[in-house]
């Protein structure tokens, strides 16, 4: 039998002709990044470090720093990454959500190893780069050795076909996964099929990000054409990389088949998303307090494009608040020349500087006990965004645009339908 | 190093989030003062109750979210091992880097209620409850594992290897402990 996607990567990174689910490998990692958070508690200055232009530096979490804790943080990073001459350093400025800056600079490459203290860190899986999030320890044992070890696991292949209908995004085609299936945990997800064509780069990133969410080792994308002029644009053509295809005959744990147009958008509703989201026509239309648009998963510039054509011209209604987050500052300029963020706040949404805060719960925009949240952002964890006695749907950002003008759930299909050309 | 570890059992369900574990304000906490809101709104005064020495028993899906280090929370409490039906694997390697044995045994809740004795060997794989003579095997941890483990965790063992200051020796207290994440 073959390989998949992710165990190619894993093999020729480790040395190996080939590799199967239960092995343990030691690999080669292409990139380590370090986030803020890494500096702000009990920062240690490592003696040496492997390679520092296999290093990046991005300030996300807790940017402007809320805290005097994370000021401090600030000033850890910035002493580090001059003291060892890293170059790739996303200061406060030039920063933002860590997997967008990771995407936006190019710095994931199809069939690379890419480490990060950040959960999300699947996100580069869009662009066929085997990423996960490791934890603050092990990512400063790799920033020091430049290696670590994975226990391979079985993969889940996810085979797309159809196309994505007018107001269905990659929040949605997740939210259906995630709802049918459940949770994958100790296993990897492998996403292609004909329909693949059809879902935009940035809806890839929020499937791959979302992976997490249902437990998930590694997320892979192939790297097709769509692919190849998103990253040859970003400064990685293609012979910069060796691509990772599965085997024709590679052995998977599951094969599932995933028809895109016949979805419609999808709502989670609070606590999880496994086995808990339902296409908006079947779900209770809740009244909304919050309404957030955000994170890594969808503080995209498409995702403020589609927010901004749903609120044009309109206004949030009595009662909500909505806030938008642009996931990192080069969304967020592309998104003010655009006029995106005009719309939004002349809607009454209130938007923000580009940083993790409110989809962690850690800084702005925390929630009051019995308040209801429809999110865009990566978790619906009871307590994630504020007290634990709020509510948290997670749908996408078109959804949660059209749900801020009405202040209840509302399919965006609804509200797009008024601005189709 | 000793694989054979007992304890006194806590008891907790499926799917027990990092959220639920380390709180985004705890974040904001020192280590000692974070580890009081360990399951917080789960079960409130539970960080009053735990022993060190204790083992922490726990469902499928154990440690769901985020890359937070909640093994550092646990070992601030004196955890000594955890014990699961099935975890997430960020969540295990954060606790076999913090020097936390993590070992998974199927059908471990069944077996085990809070306060019951529980004996584990985390090279062999197997966890035991004395008391009524169960005991069932799980998954070994391999030997690249184990060696992490018998360090003390990652960063003791780059200290080892003099990629960090040795604890103690570089006039900063305590054990370095790099935090983290959403």
């Amino acid at each position: 039998m073959g390989m998949t996607a992710i165990e190619r990567i894993l093999a020729r990174k480790a040395g190996l002709a080939r590799v199967r689910p239960g092995d343990t490998v030691v690999c080669e990692v292409d990139l380590t990044v370090l986030i803020d958070l890494q500096f702000a508690t009990s920062w240690v200055r490592p003696l040496r470090i492997h390679d520092p232009d296999k290093v990046a530096v991005i300030m996300d979490h807790a940017v402007p720093a809320p805290s005097v804790h994370d000021a401090a943080g600030g000033t850890h990073a910035r002493a580090f990454v001059r003291d060892f001459g890293v170059e790739k350093f996303y200061d406060v400025g030039r920063h933002g959500i860590c997997h967008q800056v990771i995407a936006e600079n190019g710095l994931a490459r199809p069939g690379e190893v890419l480490a990060c203290t950040d959960s999300h860190t699947c996100a580069a899986g869009a662009y066929n780069t085997a990423a996960r999030g490791l934890g603050p320890a092990e990512v400063y044992a790799i920033l020091c050795t430049g290696a670590t070890w994975f226990q391979v696991a079985p993969t889940i292949r996810y085979e797309l076909t159809g196309a994505l209908p007018a107001g269905v995004s990659g929040k949605d085609v997740f939210l259906h996964i995630a709802g049918t299936w459940g949770d994958a945990t100790n296993h990897n997800l492998e996403y292609g099929g004909p329909g693949l064509a059809s879902v935009p780069m940035n809806d890839r990133r929020t499937i791959a990000t979302q992976g997490a969410e249902v437990s998930a080792d590694f997320s892979t994308f192939p790297v097709d054409d769509l692919a190849r002029d998103f990253l040859a644009a970003r400064g990685a053509p293609p012979d910069s990389y060796e691509a990772a295809d599965p085997d024709p005959d590679a052995e998977y744990a599951a094969v599932r088949t995933v028809d895109l147009s016949g979805l419609e958008p999808y709502v989670a509703r609070p606590g999880t998303v496994s086995h808990n989201a339902l296409p908006v026509s079947a779900i209770e239309r809740r009244p909304v307090q919050q309404c957030f648009i955000g994170s890594c998963a969808n503080g995209q510039l498409e995702d403020l494009a589609v927010a901004a054509r749903v609120v044009r011209g309109h206004k949030v209604a009595p009662g909500v608040r909505l806030l938008v987050t642009p996931a990192s500052q080069a969304v967020y300029r592309e998104a003010l020349r655009a006029g995106y963020l005009q719309d939004l706040a002349d809607a009454g949404a209130v938007v923000t500087n580009s940083t993790c805060g409110a989809c962690f719960g850690y800084h702005m925009g925390l929630l009051a006990p019995g308040e209801v949240c429809l999110t865009s952002s990566t978790r619906n964890f009871t307590g994630r965004m504020g007290s634990p006695d709020a509510e948290i749907y997670m749908a996408s950002p078109a959804t949660v645009a059209a749900s801020a003008l009405t202040g209840r759930v509302t399919d965006p299909r609804e509200e797009l339908a008024r601005w189709t050309p | 190093m000793d694989t054979l570890i007992t304890g006194r059992a806590w008891v907790v369900g499926d799917s027990v989030t990092t959220d639920a574990m380390y709180p985004a304000f705890a974040m904001k906490l020192p280590l000692p003062e974070a580890a009081r809101h360990v399951f917080y709104e789960l079960r409130p005064g539970w960080t009053g109750l735990v022993r060190p020495g204790d083992i922490v028993v726990a469902g499928r899906n154990f440690g769901l979210g985020s890359s937070r280090p909640v093994a550092a929370l646990f070992r601030e409490l004196g955890v000594a091992a955890l014990v699961a039906e099935e975890f997430n694997s960020l969540f295990l390697r954060n606790a076999v880097n913090h020097g936390l044995p993590a070992l998974t045994v199927p059908g471990v809740t069944a077996a085990f209620a809070d306060g019951d004795t529980l004996r584990m060997d985390i090279a062999e794989g197997w966890a035991e409850n004395p008391a009524t003579g169960t005991r069932l095997p799980g998954g070994a941890l391999p030997p690249l594992v184990l060696d992490i483990l018998a360090a003390g965790g990652i960063l003791p063992k780059l200290a080892r290897e003099g990629y960090v200051p040795v604890p103690g020796t570089s006039g900063r207290p305590g054990h370095p402990q790099p935090s983290g994440k959403s």
